[in-house]
């Protein structure tokens, strides 16, 4: 299978210079994809935020260090919470969604019409997706961010008096520019492996409605195991770059 | 205008077609006739290289198939229609998106003739009324109609047939046999048709190849095919079972 996505990868930084460009196609996934998802994302993130801030407070507090709670909180969601979380529950929805809609298309000979009646299905099937899920996550995950932050400054004000525009400043004023650009910046990696995954798992399935319903369900365990692989990778990376200590 | 020379393919060291070998002339009309699994659907889409045949040589038009770059295969392509079994048709557009896809992705043709063409076929095949519908509201009856309507579209010379009848009643079947002949007289197109229904072949071809075991085990005229003693051709046309021994079950 490595080798099999490897070679798929390949072939998608071929063909995804090569004109004609889907534009269109590009646009209408990134809008279908993203509305998709969105909903669930901002739940996620929401209880995700209010959740860590609960979790923290005590600790924090353990240490007389409750001040920092905001800034914490923030730092957790804009490093590294908002953005696997996100690509995780992205993963779960778009990757398996893409993978059992091109399997579905491969087993019913819709893609070999298409070849047949000389269009690349690669490039009008496959290229689209990848770049509509490699952009929209990131943007995504600007959004999960946001919320999360919101649903731990609700639980911030539960334990401590605080307005939003004190809360916001520690946030704004304990997270850096290091933390930031790498935690959304991974995501346009996890976006290319959830489309890349999703496509792959649909684009070679085999063995009919059962071929479809293995595509769908691998699509979603390799896509969120690739994921935390490379999250851990670029972290790693990131760190490397912008160390945390100075 | 179809030239197939000793074709090979295999899956997994199990051989579907054996050396097989067939003309067709322009404006003929084929059928491909065999049991199950004996590689009529997989001679079709070698042809249109759908799949890559192990060795032999596919010549259409004087064009060498299996030799020419994609972009020379797909130009190549949009003088080929293929109706599909399944209809194949794409479920995430609607009937007059399907047949307008081959027109926009290949030629450049202004929007009345787009929309001239796209009545021209839905005519053809008299479903007109389904021009807005989605593919998941058709029977399957419509489904091969419009399937045939969007392989026309781009007036192809040469049209293949993978079953078309298959899973269809018998009045519907034969419908689509007699617009399958309409159409073909109309248009001018050379034909070759995979099917086991024996009524779609007797309307439509003017020859008829027989594989078995990934060879063409006979070859001619329909009515000569049908009223063979050859106990292979007796068995597959008959309405009885004919054990080896030549009994009737």
């Amino acid at each position: 299978m490595i080798g099999g996505l490897s070679s798929f990868s390949v072939r998608f930084l071929k063909e995804v210079f090569i004109p004609p460009y889907e534009v269109e196609q590009i646009r209408k996934h990134m809008i279908e994809l993203g509305m998709k998802t969105l909903p669930i994302v901002g739940v996620t993130g929401f209880i995700i935020g209010l959740v860590i801030a609960m979790q923290l407070s005590p600790v924090l507090k353990r240490f007389g260090a409750e001040a920092f709670l905001p800034g914490s909180v923030g730092i957790s969601i804009v490093r590294e919470l908002g953005p696997v979380i996100c690509a995780l529950i992205f993963a779960g929805r778009v990757s398996s969604g893409i993978g059992a809609e091109l399997g579905s298309m491969r087993v019913t000979e819709q893609i070999d019409a298409m070849e047949v009646s000389g269009v690349n299905p690669f490039r009008y099937l496959v290229v689209t997706r990848i770049f509509a899920t490699t952009f929209i996550l990131p943007i995504l995950t600007v959004y999960v961010i946001f919320i999360s932050l919101i649903g731990a400054y609700i639980a911030v004000v539960l334990v401590q008096n605080m307005t939003w525009a004190y809360y916001l400043d520690r946030v704004i004023f304990a997270v850096e520019f290091g933390d930031a650009i790498p935690g959304v910046t991974k995501t346009f990696v996890f976006g290319f492996i959830v489309g890349l995954v999703g496509c792959y798992k649909g684009y070679t399935t085999e063995n009919g409605t059962e071929g479809v319903g293995k595509a769908s369900t691998s699509a979603v365990v390799v896509s969120s195991l690739l994921i935390l692989i490379f999250d851990m990778v670029l972290v790693k990376l990131s760190l490397w770059i912008w160390p945390v200590v100075k | 205008m179809v030239e197939v020379t000793k074709l090979h393919k295999s899956f997994n060291g199990n051989v579907v077609l054996d050396g097989v070998s067939f003309v067709v002339e322009e404006a003929e009309n084929m059928v491909v006739f065999g049991r199950s699994g004996t590689g009529k659907s997989v001679l079709l889409k070698c042809m249109i290289r759908l799949m890559e045949p192990e060795s032999g040589d596919i010549k259409i038009n004087g064009k060498d198939v299996l030799h020419l770059g994609l972009k020379e295969l797909n130009h190549l392509r949009k003088d080929i229609g293929f109706l599909f079994q399944g209809a194949a048709l794409y479920d995430s557009m609607s009937v007059r998106e399907n047949l307008e896809f081959p027109l926009i992705r290949n030629f450049e043709l202004d929007r009345k003739e787009i929309d001239e063409r796209v009545h021209f076929v839905l005519e053809a095949v008299s479903l007109l009324e389904a021009i807005d519908k989605m593919p998941s509201e058709l029977s399957g009856g419509m489904k091969k109609r419009i399937g045939l309507a969007r392989s026309i579209i781009t007036k192809p010379k040469l049209m293949f047939y993978d079953e078309p009848t298959t899973g269809l009643d018998p009045i519907t079947s034969k419908e689509i046999s007699v617009l399958i002949i309409d159409l073909q007289h109309q248009l001018q197109m050379t034909s070759i048709v995979v099917t086991h229904d024996l009524l779609c072949a007797k309307i439509i071809a003017d020859r008829a190849i027989v594989l078995e075991d990934g060879k063409i085990v006979k070859e001619g005229n329909i009515n000569d095919l049908v009223t063979s003693n050859d106990p292979f051709l007796k068995n597959f046309f008959s309405d009885e079972i004919i054990e080896n021994n030549g009994s009737k079950i």
